[in-house]
């Protein structure tokens, strides 16, 4: 997969979304007052880049996830360094885990981003629970 | 005109326990919409009723991450800036439905639940809740301060 290229507006329009008010999501000046090369992207912006790892997972066969049973059990950002526009990021996603619990399936999915440097940037977790046949 | 740095808290201003953000968001469908478009997690349970009926939800839901997106928001202005949010995270405990007409309001009050002095870092706690119900659990951002 090539790099995902943070553009500027996406970073402006996922920050109205998320109800974000801070001038460094939107304004590159003062993103730039404030030491940061262009707008900052919101803490949780990096769903955007481990979607696509996610969406592969759950579309490979042999991991035999049911997409319509998969509910969203957590979450967890750790940044290096945050998000912003202009970075060309590319995500790696590992299983971590996977248990069963009564029935239900829970699979932890570390997506691992980086720059285009190779130095990393935050590592995306997500717990999502596959329920079992009712 | 002149944009000068955000004013970032400092770590010995803080005690265990101290409010430093509250607020509350009324999200209506167009909020879930919206959301759905600059994410795009376009799961249908989010803006379809008979979706999320066919399945066996009440109604459509907000997204997880919309209500873990949102809560962070006043911490981010607490701190001054977006960047100082290193480390978030939350557990998915009770969904958010939203009214197509009367949408859903989720109130969120943040308090500093750990400090690490030599780090320069405070574990700021979130309560989220959705009609006094908590819907996010273990809600936890550390936070460089100064």
């Amino acid at each position: 997969m090539p790099p995902y290229l943070v553009g500027r507006e996406k970073v402006r329009e996922f920050s109205r979304a998320v109800f974000a008010t801070n001038p460094i999501n939107f304004d590159p000046e003062a993103a730039r007052a404030a030491g940061h090369s262009d707008v900052v992207a919101p803490p949780t912006f990096a769903v955007v880049v481990q979607e696509a790892t996610l969406a592969q997972l759950l579309a490979e066969p042999d991991a035999g996830i049911d997409f319509t049973r998969v509910v969203h059990g957590d979450q967890r950002f750790s940044y290096s360094r945050p998000i912003v526009a202009g970075d060309e990021l590319t995500a790696t996603l590992t299983v971590a885990s996977v248990k069963s619990l009564g029935g239900h399936s829970m699979v932890t999915a570390e997506s691992t981003v980086v720059d285009a440097t190779g130095a990393h940037v935050v590592t995306a977790t997500s717990t999502l629970v596959v329920r079992g046949d009712e | 005109m002149t944009i000068s740095a955000p004013v970032t808290p400092t770590l010995d201003s803080l005690t265990l326990g101290d409010i430093v953000a509250e607020s509350s968001f009324p999200l209506t469908r167009d909020s879930l919409v919206r959301y759905a478009g600059a994410s795009g997690d376009f799961n249908p349970i989010h803006y379809r009723d008979d979706v999320a009926h066919s399945v066996g939800l009440p109604g459509v839901l907000a997204h997880g991450m919309l209500t873990m997106g949102l809560a962070i928001q006043p911490v981010v202005d607490w701190a001054g800036d977006p960047a100082r949010v290193l480390d978030y995270q939350v557990r998915f405990t009770r969904p958010v439905p939203v009214d197509p007409e009367l949408g859903a309001v989720v109130t969120m009050v943040a308090k500093v639940g750990a400090l690490d002095v030599d780090a320069g870092i405070a574990r700021i706690d979130l309560t989220v809740t959705f009609n006094a119900v908590t819907v996010l659990g273990k809600a936890q951002a550390r936070v460089r301060l100064v």
